[in-house]
């Protein structure tokens, strides 16, 4: 058992960008603003112009309610929106429009690995709402001499899921926000490597002190890291015999500490009411065909793979853990022996990957196929393969190109002998060596084989030819 | 300068649409009852030429239309008649505005109104207050006074207003026009500059019923755009029939109460009389709950208002002060760009919306509104339109409540209920009072503008007031 010895409690809002999705939640901008010119991709709707007016797309809701299905929440009959009333100059109206009463979904649960076994976190409540623009500055925030302000995100389709205070520990929440992000790439509504498609709010608290909301963190590792440093943080203000106060705090991405923005006295009143422009949703009938076309998640997928495949449960949950690389791990499996694939692709190409921080999209389905494939046939070595990897990582090119440019195929067993028997007769003093016991004196023996067959020996083979040759002489 | 569209239309036949234009802009240049904000002349004119060069055909083919000035022109200023929108020329048309062009009408200018619609007595103006054509030292009504005084003053003869809570029936009424309030979601309000989205119509004026629903058929029909929009196609002239046969008229006591001019009942349940003269019957109807109903929309269209209004933060468009911080280029915008009138009214919405308020006043305004909604469905369970005055009484002078708020608030007792239950409402001229004319309302079921443009019509064709033009225009 995790005792949690300081009483540690950590909520998570979660804003997941529905970047997948062709157009904008209220108006028919489309969402492929991430290479093009600042304020490119902008109309009356997202602008805010006066007399605009916001229509739903209908199938940002579908993927809402996809979302709250895939997190077991229950889906509301009717849905609503509201208007959330504060200034600030990325919020082109003077309001976002967001959820308060009758979210799409509420009251469900994930599973993650906790301290001490799974964890169960609930799920509070998921809602839609529009992303606001986002703000440029020349330089730092406070050293800027202008903002300059880019719409080209404002009126992107948000989620926002909120978790119950279920998280013991900053490790708990990373990897709450691993599995979270895992299940929506899952849902195919969500591409999490461009910019802003995540982003963190984190409500933590100790014992004997009250709750704490670190604003603005952007990804997995730094709200581990924000949440350790705010702990810390907590533990010695109450050490020094003082008082944590509720408040929002700001997480300084670049220092890496939490800084205090407001205090419950400065809290803003948000003045929710409904939006008058658009009419409440019925959407219970929407979800059992939702429901239908929902594919299969992280969880289901990893309990296949290790029964269909009979590979590692630790295998499985790391192929699984990005849909990308399950669907590579599968495709390749199906055409090569699944264990010896999960090896490969786990234990080799992923460390490689990780790396160099390349993504599996850097790596070719065939390439793996051969590379498993000259493995089998015994044509390249453990060793050689290994480089074909790294090689076709750093330089690109095919594995049968490498092998020829860099002489990695395995070589015929009389080629080998032949070099052992060189080998024996060019090194007396090591085959004198190893007579008198020093069975080392083998290994330089094995390097010089390797050597005169420029390392397309394979390694165990020239040290059992050796040992034969030298039983015989 | 009182043509009708049909008499219009003849003229460009025999003639051209340019000279027509020409003649009425030549009569607004003149004038002096600043119903206009600013005149389109010039694209006015080159649109004239096109269609009389090409023959463009439709039903407002050439015919000259003012558009009040919080709704959307592109490339014609809009301003709300507000220092805040000082500049601001829209790069999109209001759904209204499309219509009309696709039929051919001409826009022949912006017309002045109280400021973003908050007002009776076109006074709030930052461009001044419109004068009544009937007494220039007299109020026009509001808020679209401009709209309404030049139709009366023959300085245009078909004109838009919008009708949050009287803003088209008030200065129909006291102007001697004719005012259309449709059923909520007929007209589509994309482009409409909003002042209170959930109460508020686009609505048409003329000097007779029948142009009034020509221009009802143009503007009126589905728009996307608009989440509250009706998909319902109809063809509103086809119901202008010289007869009240067997219609049931309902008269709400509560609407005749304390404050209304006897002046004005007397015209009112006289014109009542006629109609019974030509076949229909009235009876007398409860409304027990219309003594709340002030207090209720005066709460709704503030609290919405305060909302709506937060864009206004010179950021984008319209006034911009010298810049500073965002926090204080904001508050001075907003200081300098609105008047007394929306100030007060953003400050009551945001005490209104505000934490440990909300339920006490918006909350129990929506509850009222409901209450206020089943009075209007009890009542045409057995009648079929309910007749009350629009105003309680005829134009008062200008300057004589811009003052007194509160008494302003209360001369909108017998028009705010319509908007908070939806309803359609009309005014039409039905008497005078020491020269003043006087306006009845006749309120319809929802989507039944049917029996209140038969009842209006019928009236119309046995009744000679709304023949009366002011002299000296």
């Amino acid at each position: 058992m995790y005792d949690n010895p300081d009483g540690v409690m950590i909520g998570l809002e979660v804003h997941v960008q529905l970047n997948k999705l062709k157009t904008k939640v209220f108006c028919g901008c489309a969402t492929d603003y991430h290479n093009d010119p600042p304020n490119s991709h902008v109309c009356p709707v997202c602008l805010g112009l006066p007399g605009s007016m916001p229509v739903i797309n209908k199938k940002a809701v579908e993927a809402a309610i996809k979302i709250g299905l895939a997190l077991n929440c229950k889906v509301e009959e009717h849905t609503q929106f509201y208007r959330k009333n504060y200034y600030y100059p990325d919020l082109p109206k003077g309001f976002q429009i967001t959820q308060y009463d009758f979210p799409i979904s509420s009251g469900g649960n994930i599973m993650i690995e906790g301290e001490d076994g799974e964890l169960r976190v609930g799920i509070t409540r998921a809602h839609m709402e529009e992303d606001p623009g986002r703000l440029v500055h020349e330089g730092t925030i406070d050293k800027s001499k202008y903002t300059l302000i880019d719409y080209n995100r404002s009126g992107m389709a948000l989620i926002e899921i909120v978790s119950e205070p279920d998280m013991r520990s900053p490790k708990e929440a990373r990897r709450y926000l691993d599995k979270l992000r895992n299940i929506v790439e899952y849902l195919d509504v969500f591409d999490g490597n461009l910019e802003g498609a995540l982003r963190v709010d984190a409500n933590v608290s100790i014992m004997g002190g009250q709750r704490a909301e670190i604003k603005n963190i952007s990804s997995h590792k730094g709200a581990e890291r924000a949440l350790l440093y705010e702990i810390v943080r907590q533990k010695n203000v109450l050490r020094r015999g003082g008082v944590v106060v509720q408040e929002t705090r700001h997480f300084d991405e670049a220092r890496e500490i939490t800084i205090s923005m407001r205090t419950k006295e400065e809290a803003h009143d948000y003045r929710y009411f409904p939006e008058p422009d658009l009419v409440p949703l019925k959407i219970s009938g929407w979800a059992p065909a939702i429901k239908e076309t929902l594919p299969e998640l992280p969880d289901a997928r990893r309990m296949r793979f290790v029964e269909q495949y009979g590979i590692t449960d630790d295998h499985a949950k790391a192929l699984t853990s990005e849909l990308k690389l399950a669907i590579f791990y599968e495709d390749v499996a199906k055409r090569s022996e699944p264990k010896t694939a999960a090896v490969w692709i786990c234990d080799v190409l992923k460390g490689e990957l990780n790396y160099r921080d390349l993504t599996i999209d850097a790596f070719k389905k065939e390439h793996m196929l051969s590379v498993l494939e000259l493995l089998a046939k015994k044509k390249i070595t453990e060793d050689g393969a290994v480089d074909i990897i790294r090689t076709l990582l750093d330089k690109g090119g095919s594995p049968e190109e490498i092998i020829k440019e860099k002489g990695l195929v395995i070589v015929e067993g009389d080629i080998v002998e032949t070099a052992a028997l060189e080998a024996i007769k060019e090194n007396p003093v090591a085959v004198a060596d190893f007579r008198a016991g020093k069975e080392k004196a083998l290994n330089s023996l094995v390097g010089a084989v390797m050597k005169k067959t420029k390392g397309g020996a394979d390694a165990r083979t020239a040290r059992e030819i050796l040992l034969k040759k030298l039983g015989q002489v | 300068m009182w043509a009708s569209i049909n008499e219009l239309k003849e003229r460009i036949h025999a003639g051209s649409s340019e000279e027509v234009v020409a003649e009425y802009l030549e009569r607004i240049g003149r004038s002096k009852l600043n119903a206009f904000i600013f005149t389109a002349g010039d694209s006015a004119l080159s649109r004239t030429k096109e269609i009389d060069a090409n023959d463009i055909e439709g039903p407002l083919a050439g015919i000259p239309v003012a558009i009040k000035d919080n709704i959307s022109t592109k490339g014609i200023q809009t301003t709300c008649a507000s220092n805040i929108l000082k500049g601001y020329v829209p790069p999109y048309d209001a759904h209204v505005i499309e219509r009309l062009k696709d039929a051919g009408a001409v826009i022949i200018g912006k017309t002045n109104m109280d400021e973003f619609a908050m007002g009776t007595s076109t006074e709030t103006s930052f461009y001044g207050a419109t004068k009544n054509p009937w007494d220039m030292e007299r109020v026009p009504g509001g808020s679209s006074g401009g709209s309404a005084a030049a139709v009366a003053g023959g300085e245009v003869p078909i004109s838009l207003g919008s009708d949050t809570g009287g803003s088209v029936r008030c200065p129909a009424s006291f102007c001697g026009v004719v005012g259309l309030k449709p059923t909520y979601g007929v007209i589509s309000r994309y482009g409409l500059i909003a002042y209170a989205n959930s109460l508020e119509q686009i609505g048409p004026f003329a000097t007779s019923v029948r142009d009034v629903a020509t221009l009802f058929d143009v503007v009126a029909g589905y728009d996307p755009r608009d989440s509250t929009s009706v998909d319902k196609e109809v063809n509103y002239s086809s119901y202008l029939e010289n007869n009240v046969k067997g219609l049931r008229i309902g008269v709400p006591e509560e609407y005749f109460g304390e404050g209304t001019d006897e002046r004005v009942e007397k015209a009112v349940r006289d014109s009542i009389n006629t109609l019974e003269e030509l076949g229909a019957k009235s009876t007398t109807v409860k409304m027990p709950h219309t003594k709340y109903a002030l207090a209720a929309y005066y709460i709704i269209a503030m609290s919405e208002a305060s909302s709506n209004l937060a864009r206004f933060d010179g950021m984008r468009y319209g006034l911009r002060t010298e810049d500073s911080d965002w926090h204080t280029t904001f508050s001075q915008v907003r200081a300098a760009g609105f008047g007394d009138e929306v100030k007060r009214r953003i400050l009551l919405g945001t005490y209104a919306l505000s934490a440990g308020y909300h339920d006490k006043y918006y909350l129990k305004a929506l509850k009222v509104r409901t209450l206020i909604k089943q009075d209007f469905e009890l009542a045409f369970k057995d009648v079929d339109v309910l007749i009350t005055p629009t105003m309680p009484y005829p134009a008062f002078r200008l300057g004589e409540k811009v003052d007194d708020p509160l008494s302003l608030y209360l001369a909108d007792v017998d028009t705010v209920p319509i908007n908070l239950a939806g309803v359609p409402s009309i005014s039409v001229p039905c008497g005078f009072s020491d020269g003043l004319p006087i306006g009845m309302q006749i309120i319809g079921k929802h989507f039944d503008e049917a029996a209140i443009l038969r009842a209006a019509y019928t009236f119309e064709e046995n009744t000679d007031f709304h023949t009366k033009r002011p002299e000296g225009m």
